[in-house]
């Protein structure tokens, strides 16, 4: 339940935090995010020196290690321009956990100050670039996965599904428990491996069973196991970033 | 866990993974759990028509609040206002001696027999062994826990005891031990139990029940049930003893209502329950019924400590609803026993670890996805997710030392696991260029990643990474700033 939130006028720069899993692993989708800002006329600052915002650390209990990955983060924005996450969860972890990892440190203002920058990216379209797009893919029914980070932590239920239907050729279909956790989870989903597997197995199901061939995700992390199982199952579902499939469906 | 009976089923917390391994292969569990915690959550849902629920819950919490932030005095004023209404209290460090208090009220009335209305705090403390030790029959008289008894089991939800339970199960159990006739007809079986336990209030010399909110400025007791035989237990029988945690005061008796509208709309989805007794004295003269004595226990077992850290503080504010756990993805499928204490589900999983310490409950923490769930529909605001990851932050060393068996999971190859991540987040230099070189090896990725991949294929480090990625986006940008497609760059 996050307060209201206001938000600012269409800025003319961007600091681009990437997170470590598209980093590695889904590049693609930070470059979608990067050339949808673009086209908006926004310039997009990458700060080089980004790596990690230190959760995975930060939700096992290893918060000495996390304040320090942490602190490298807070360095990395020094201009007063929004900063823009791909991801609910690593969003969430700068914009709500920055603060209280900082909290009665010398770097509690510059974390505050920091958290109040950071906007995840279907937030920022919707709210701050008020996008408009024009669809120019086929008819598609699509299946919406919004990460437990961006539902309650950061408040974002609606943000995603608001840009899919600015999509004019695609239906975004309902599936049941949409609100129920992928079972991803971090590390939970290593500690944990026979509960996550039961949670993704359900989700994978209610997909399925929506009819739809395509799910799309603002986290990669959900996308990670949710489409690990799919492939896992050999099943022909995909699931896509949400910078990706609006960038493809759009450009 | 003492005075367990041979042939009971018994679960720990030490053996969490074991459980849950069980219960995920066990499709009648699953399909119970699924299917009562679906029924709840929309229950729940459609309940909060008539207030607007975060209006709501906000007072809840603020009302908790308040009460906590004077907890020694309110608990001072309790007693005051019980001992003058003529309630004996009594104070209890821990749950043996909680036992002893009971058990010695009972004898010092010959008592061989006492019937239970529902009490979570009695579970917590292991009563029913104690008393049968002693040679005193507890029998539980609440349907869920009436059936949870006779089957030798404890109490898998801390609203709805038998919940794990479906009706072709029940039917077997009260056929079983009771000879009722089996049956799917739920109407005939509850009127057997109901006949069954009539009796039983009769002739039972002490009510033992548990306390929903204990008002300090008035000394009432409140009890909020559905079968009446919460009402039976406190009233039928000569002595009732009520016994409950003491963070459950509250300051006014105007704060009861709404922390009332709350727990049963949280709990069931109900405006009202069919019971609410308010029990301020015992019988006074003149009047025809009523018990002769009334006695409160105020348990501790390990609360003041809790009390003591502002963090972990907000633990003490539960109504105990079971909100948590009917929408935790976690919970319905792993159901409540496999938690193996007596709260299951994210509530148990934070207050646990200071009731039985962490060595005992280390898994408990880590048990969830911290999906948010349980924090969202908490009608009392509790920060579960916040507390989750504070008793992980304990269990491993970092924390301020306030739960028992705190630094439990700090092993060195975590630790040198965690401090490896630290160097390498913090040297952006060595993070380009593993990254750049996971990317190179992606070939090499291994097939199988540990449990990860018996479920899901591993994922693979892409080619090059987002970093080198942007670099030459930029670079394209700065030299041909118009001919390059995005295409191109792909």
């Amino acid at each position: 339940m996050t307060a209201v939130k206001l938000y600012p006028p269409r800025p003319d720069k961007v600091y681009l935090f990437g997170t470590c899993l598209i980093d590695l692993f889904y590049p693609e989708a930070g470059m979608d995010a990067i050339r949808l800002l673009e086209r908006e006329g926004i310039e997009v600052l990458f700060p080089e020196d980004q790596t990690c915002c230190g959760q995975p650390a930060y939700t096992s209990g290893y918060h000495d290690e996390a304040r320090a990955v942490a602190a490298a983060q807070l360095d990395l924005f020094p201009e007063p321009w929004p900063i823009v996450v791909p991801s609910g969860s690593c969003g969430g972890m700068m914009r709500t956990h920055y603060p209280q990892l900082f909290a009665g440190s010398d770097l509690e203002a510059k974390a505050e100050e920091v958290a109040g920058r950071v906007f995840e990216l279907t937030e920022f379209l919707i709210h701050v670039c008020h996008l408009d797009l024009e669809d120019r893919g086929e008819p598609e029914k699509v299946a919406m996965h919004t990460s437990c980070s961006a539902r309650r932590e950061m408040g974002l239920a609606e943000t995603g599904p608001a840009l899919l239907a600015k999509l004019g050729q695609v239906e975004l279909v309902e599936q049941a428990r949409a609100a129920e956790c992928c079972g991803f989870g971090g590390t939970f989903a290593v500690r944990h491996p026979e509960v996550s597997a039961a949670m993704v197995e359900d989700k994978t199901q209610a997909i399925e069973a929506s009819g739809a061939k395509r799910f799309v995700t603002s986290d990669c992390g959900c996308m990670m196991n949710i489409g690990g199982r799919f492939e896992k199952l050999n099943k022909s579902i995909q699931g896509e970033h949400i910078a990706s499939y609006l960038w493809r469906r759009t450009s | 866990m003492s005075g367990q009976t041979p042939g009971v089923e018994t679960y720990t917390p030490r053996e969490f993974h074991r459980q849950a391994h069980d219960a995920l292969g066990n499709p009648q569990i699953r399909a119970n759990f699924r299917k009562a915690m679906d029924g709840l959550m929309s229950k729940r849902r459609d309940s909060f028509d008539d207030w607007d629920l975060e209006t709501l819950r906000e007072l809840g919490a603020n009302i908790r609040l308040r009460a906590l932030a004077r907890l020694p005095d309110l608990l001072e004023q309790l007693e005051a206002n019980c001992e003058a209404n003529g309630i004996r209290v009594h104070w209890a460090e821990d749950g043996d001696e909680a036992c002893r208090i009971v058990r010695e009220i009972c004898e010092s009335h010959g008592a061989r027999s006492v019937i239970k209305g529902k009490s979570m705090v009695s579970e917590e403390m292991h009563l029913n062994a104690h008393l049968e030790e002693a040679g005193i029959e507890a029998l539980e008289s609440d349907l869920g826990e009436y059936l949870v008894q006779l089957n030798q089991q404890t109490p898998s939800h801390i609203i709805m005891p038998a919940i794990h339970l479906n009706t072709d199960e029940i039917s077997e159990i009260l056929h079983d031990k009771t000879g009722t006739e089996r049956t799917r007809d739920v109407d005939y079986m509850t009127a057997a139990a109901r006949q069954q336990l009539r009796e039983r209030f009769m002739a039972a010399d002490v009510g033992v029940s548990g306390v929903n909110f204990a008002v300090a400025e008035t000394g009432t007791l409140c009890l909020v049930e559905n079968e009446g035989n919460g009402r039976m237990t406190t009233t039928v029988p000569p002595v009732h003893v009520a016994v409950t945690g003491i963070e459950k005061v509250v300051e006014q008796l105007r704060d009861v209502p709404p922390l009332y509208a709350l727990l049963t709309r949280s709990a069931t989805g109900q405006h009202v329950t069919t019971y609410f007794n308010m029990i301020s004295s015992p019988r006074k003269e003149g009047e025809h019924d009523g018990p002769k004595e009334v006695h409160l226990v105020l348990v501790d077992s390990g609360r003041s400590r809790i009390y003591q850290d502002d963090e972990l503080l907000d633990t003490l504010r539960c109504i105990r609803c079971g909100a948590c756990m009917n929408h935790c993805p976690v919970y319905t499928r792993v159901g409540g026993h496999t938690y193996g204490t007596t709260y299951p589900g994210p509530i148990g999983s934070i207050l646990s670890p200071h009731l039985m310490g962490l060595e005992e409950t280390k898994d408990l923490p880590t048990a969830s996805s911290l999906c948010g769930a349980c924090g969202e529909v908490c009608p009392v605001k509790i920060p579960i997710p916040d507390l989750l990851v504070r008793l992980r932050k304990e269990s491993v060393g970092e924390g301020r030392g306030n739960v028992p068996g705190a630094g439990i999971k700090r092993t060195r190859k975590e630790v040198a696991a965690w401090k490896g991540f630290q160097w390498l987040a913090t040297h952006p230099g060595a993070w380009r260029s593993g990254t750049a070189v996971a990317g190179k090896l992606r070939a090499l990725t291994p097939a199988k990643l540990g449990a990860w991949t018996d479920y899901r294929t591993a994922p693979k480090p892409a080619s090059t990474t987002l970093h080198a990625l942007v670099k030459r986006h930029q670079a394209s940008k700065s030299h041909e700033p118009n001919s390059k497609s995005h295409e191109e760059e792909r």
